[in-house]
């Protein structure tokens, strides 16, 4: 018996089971799996409204200041009256500017200002700080996967219940050090909040959101099986729903002719001509830097559901990706080169939780004559290949196959630890596989 | 691996020697570490074998153990090596100054200064590689749970007095080697590795004799010729002629000479002990010393090279001056060195064989401060080092060009200087990016306003910086606080120092999502031994 998969039901049943264990539940936490795009965000803010409306105040604890401050404006579309407090740091513009215009919102530095709003948000590293406070009854822990477990450590005191949302295929937490002293222990300071969580209490209901509602039907099939094989989801949208074209024409360059393919199949892979390259390498900075400035120049258009209109892909909706600060910083330059301003340029790290309508990525193995464990984080690909709505091309040197096989995983296995799959190795070459059949040859 | 680093090991490998990656050392040598090169026992996992220990290079103390699968002679050998390394390690115990700790009173709350003793110096131990590190960990786990007679006189193999106190400081030692910048604990490897880049991989870079090679090559050949002899030369006996640093010993040296001279010590011991009379007793024992003499000379022929190698290596770092921060970092290494003698001296017990979740979280935490300030710091001391950062884009030497005098709008205005800089340099200056330089050792903080648009013909271009802070509390700012026009001014963009980070909950308290307090769980989680199943079985 098979019946037709409609997303939006899929969706409403997975996030009726979550509040209900949130709200009626007895378990002191509750995991949720988020894949990229599945409406973890709104799920946060659905919750929190709904716990405040029950009359249980509540502390939300999300991993940086931008998405504390996106959490609060959400929080105020929603429900313009509800008393939110935003507890900061005492640095010199500790919030985004916005939230002065928010009546609701009240702002302070201390959480003794803050005590008897309905929500209280900040940044883990700010809760961290909070000492001889009542515990709250509830929490919400947004981001649980990036948040390493010492610092859940730190700040676990505050509640006694929480919910704890994330995506588990992007980028784990890592630390500057050595933790390898620590690998296997269910504490492990350096693991996830949730690894630890649910090492200690195995018991806990743990929820997935089954639908990618940014993922278009062409990218969801390959970032959940590349990157959630046991756990798969699917797109919101169906093909034909979501539509990239061009008011220009293509002039027929390497950049243009990547830009159609990507159109036409929601991928394109830009392949320079192999060559061990410094990290910065100047060709695929400025091959990534035209892709965008063509980009802009023809004038693309997105057509998607949430607009009757086409929209004009402006700067604000495209994004570059790469694996290190310094590329990022190349690229810039290289944009700002060509004239083009506005366009989100950073790492994977910092990329996490954003969404645009077209990324533009560097490959994190281009060019290189190794694979380190740092270039294969199956996190890392992931976060860069699922920012987009419409469509991403990579840009990458040729011969990242054949680096991948004279590299496999050599990382040492450490008892006591859960191995992940899938691991980068794999997950590079899966991506790879179904690049290579959007490609486009380009010598510079 | 950096830009300037892959730089200077291209050059080395151009020039066949190696290349300085600092102008000065970045760690602290006393004026008298003990060094010691340890052996281990193919195939016995902690079995020692042998060790050359000791403070003055001409006279190393041989420690041997004929047969390590003997658990009295290891036992005798862990005795002898505590009465080598203990008295060292004792010696600066006592050496104490005054110093003031910041505490918090218990009962109050409030932080209060407390006057406390501070060793003026600590002991040092150097080993050759990191495998050496390893083996010294190895060995303090081995000894620190150790009963000795006297404390407990029913335990059945009771260890030598001073053995147990030998573990809880190696593992001390152990221990603070993993905190980035200490020096209580170093291997000759790391620190050479440390000051130059050889033209070889990082992974033969962990030979010794192939790093000194490079660095500090035989007249007359060049580091990359000389390394190559280092690993490979034989005598005509087939023995390496830089034997292997250690722990580990060459397989060739184990087969053709030391396993028949343990076997023939055997033979002698069975002899003895079968010895009928006194005469015959006595012409077996001196067979038997025979050959333990043996044993002790081949093993002192394969640890004296690395020995004098550790010595060697330990001449060319002191010929560069101690980096002016590094004292600072051991005077922390004091601190801990300080803090683990009180504790062995209240009688605490041994260091626990794991972290409970709160000790392993404060530890990753001071580390990774550690590791933040251990860079900073170095790139302060050094320009060579600052350099690799200025062309990373983390840092940035200009010209003050321009000072505009600005003020916050604020009821009380303070100062807000506006500086222009020339600089040659393309730091990653985002809008309002921190940046920082030391003024008078304190850093000054400033932000990026903007950058004057086009670089002119020399590929100048000009920064401008907003002072924010270290003008003192008037209107005007404190003389000598605000950069002038032709000061010519280090800019960082990282930090100089670090924030240390949230006080986390007393292990009593460690939180339900991590186990709950130590011990609450141990009837079901901790020490059971696993279940047996039918795979344990053949």
């Amino acid at each position: 018996m098979s019946t037709v998969f409609d997303p939006g039901a899929e969706a409403a049943r997975a996030t009726g089971a979550i509040l209900d264990d949130t709200l009626h539940g007895s378990s002191r936490g509750i995991v949720v799996d988020s894949p990229p795009g599945a409406g973890k965000s709104t799920l946060v803010v659905r919750a929190a409204l709904e716990l405040a409306a029950a009359g249980h105040p509540l502390m939300v604890i999300a991993q940086t200041n931008a998405q504390v401050d996106d959490l609060v404006v959400r929080l105020a579309e929603k429900d313009p009256e509800l008393p939110v407090g935003r507890l900061h740091s005492s640095d010199s513009d500790p919030y985004d500017k916005v939230l002065d215009g928010l009546a609701n919102v009240t702002k302070s530095a201390k959480a003794a200002d803050l005590a008897g709003l309905d929500v209280v948000i900040s940044t883990a590293a700010k809760w961290a700080h909070v000492k001889n406070v009542e515990p709250w009854g509830h929490a919400i822990v947004d981001e649980a996967y990036q948040m390493r477990s010492d610092a859940l450590l730190a700040v676990a005191g505050l509640f006694e219940r929480a919910l704890f949302v994330g995506d588990p295929g992007q980028l784990d937490p890592f630390s500057i050090v050595g933790a390898d002293q620590w690998a296997g222990l269910s504490y492990d300071p350096s693991a996830s909040a949730v690894s630890t969580l649910l090492a200690h209490n195995p018991e806990l209901p743990q929820h997935r959101l089954p639908v990618s509602w940014r993922l278009p039907a062409s990218a969801a099939p390959l970032v959940s099986d590349a990157f959630y094989p046991y756990t798969p989801f699917r797109s919101g949208t169906d093909h034909g729903d979501r539509k990239l074209s061009f008011g220009v024409a293509s002039d027929g360059s390497g950049p243009d002719r990547v830009l159609d393919e990507a159109a036409e199949s929601g991928w394109g892979l830009l392949e320079l001509p192999a060559r061990h390259t410094p990290r910065t390498d100047p060709e695929a900075v400025r091959a990534v830097a035209l892709v965008v400035r063509r980009l802009l120049d023809r004038g693309g258009v997105a057509t998607s559901e949430r607009a009757d209109e086409p929209v004009p892909v402006t700067a604000d909706r495209v994004a570059v990706g790469t694996a290190h600060r310094d590329q990022a910083a190349a690229v810039r330059a290289a944009l700002a080169e060509l004239g083009v301003t506005g366009v989100a340029v950073d790492t994977a790290n910092r990329l996490q939780g954003r969404e645009f309508d077209v990324t533009v990525v560097l490959h994190p193995l281009s060019g290189r004559p190794d694979a380190t464990a740092f270039h294969l984080e199956t996190g890392r690909l992931c976060v860069l290949a699922s920012r987009h709505r419409h469509a991403c091309v990579v840009v990458c040197r040729e011969g990242v196959a054949d680096l991948l096989d004279e590299h496999p995983s050599t990382e040492p296995v450490q008892l006591g630890v859960t191995v992940k799959f899938p691991d980068g190795w794999e997950a590079n070459h899966a991506v790879l596989a179904h690049l290579a059949e959007h490609r486009v040859r380009w010598k510079p | 691996m950096s830009l300037i680093t892959t730089l200077a090991r291209l050059e080395a490998v151009d020039s066949g020697r190696a290349q300085p990656l600092a102008t000065v050392r970045h760690r602290h040598l006393t004026d008298r570490p003990l060094v010691l090169v340890p052996l281990t026992t193919a195939g016995e996992a902690g079995a020692p074998l042998g060790a050359l220990v000791g403070t003055d290079r001409e006279a190393p103390r041989l420690l041997a153990v004929a047969q390590p699968r003997d658990r009295d002679l290891r036992f005798a050998f862990l005795a002898e090596l505590a009465e080598a390394v203990l008295p060292h390690i004792e010696s600066y115990a006592d050496v104490v100054e005054p110093a003031e700790r910041n505490e918090t009173d218990p009962a109050t709350g409030k932080k209060t200064k407390v006057e406390v003793e501070l060793c003026t110096d600590a002991g040092q131990l150097i080993v050759p590689s990191r495998a050496g590190v390893e083996f010294v960990r190895l060995l303090g786990r081995s000894m620190r749970f150790r009963r000795t007679a006297e404390d407990d006189p029913d335990t059945p193999y009771p260890a030598p007095a001073r053995v147990p106190l030998l573990g809880r400081w190696l593992t001390h030692y152990g221990e603070r080697a993993r905190v980035p910048g200490s020096s209580l604990l170093l291997t000759a490897t790391d620190l050479l590795n440390r000051h130059w880049a050889t033209g070889q991989s990082s992974l033969e870079d962990q030979h010794l004799g192939a790093l000194l090679s490079w660095i500090d090559p035989p007249a007359g050949s060049s580091g990359a010729e000389a390394a190559l002899r280092a690993e490979l030369a034989r005598d005509g006996e087939g023995q390496l002629l830089c034997p292997p640093a250690g722990p580990a010993t060459d397989p060739d040296f184990d087969n053709r000479l030391l396993a028949p001279a343990i076997e023939r010590y055997d033979r002698a011991r069975t002899a003895l002990a079968s010895a009928e009379d006194g005469l015959a007793a006595d012409a077996r024992l001196g067979e038997l010393s025979g050959a333990e003499r043996e044993i002790r000379s081949l093993l002192a022929r394969v640890m004296l090279p690395t020995w004098d190698a550790v010595w060697r290596g330990l001449d060319l770092l002191r010929e560069l001056p101690e980096g002016s921060r590094a004292e600072d970092r051991w005077t922390r290494d004091r601190w801990s060195f300080t803090a683990h003698r009180d504790r062995v001296r209240s009688g605490e017990p041994p260091q626990p064989r794991r972290d409970d979740a709160v000790t392993a979280a404060q530890k990753l935490a001071s580390r990774e401060t550690a590791q933040a300030q251990l860079e900073a710091q170095e790139a302060l001391d050094d320009p060579l080092v600052l350099a690799g950062r200025r062309l990373a884009g983390e840092a940035f030497l200009g010209t003050v060009t321009d000072v505009e005098m600005t003020y916050t709008e604020s009821k009380r205005p303070s100062p807000r200087p506006l500086v222009t800089v020339r600089t040659d340099e393309r730091p990653h200056l985002g809008e309002r990016t921190k940046v920082y330089r030391s003024l008078e050792g304190k850093p000054q903080t400033a932000e990026f306003v903007r950058a004057e648009e086009e670089p002119d013909q020399d590929g100048d271009v000009l920064l401008v910086l907003r002072i924010l802070d270290r003008m003192g509390r008037g209107k005007e700012p404190a003389p000598g606080s605000v950069p002038e026009p032709g000061d010519r001014i280090a800019w960082t963009l990282f930090e100089h120092d670090q924030r240390g980070g949230p006080k986390l909950p007393d292990p009593e308290e460690t939180p339900w999502t991590h186990g709950g307090p130590p011990g609450a769980d141990a009837a079901t989680r901790a020490e059971q031994p696993d279940p047996v199943t039918p795979e344990d079985l053949l």
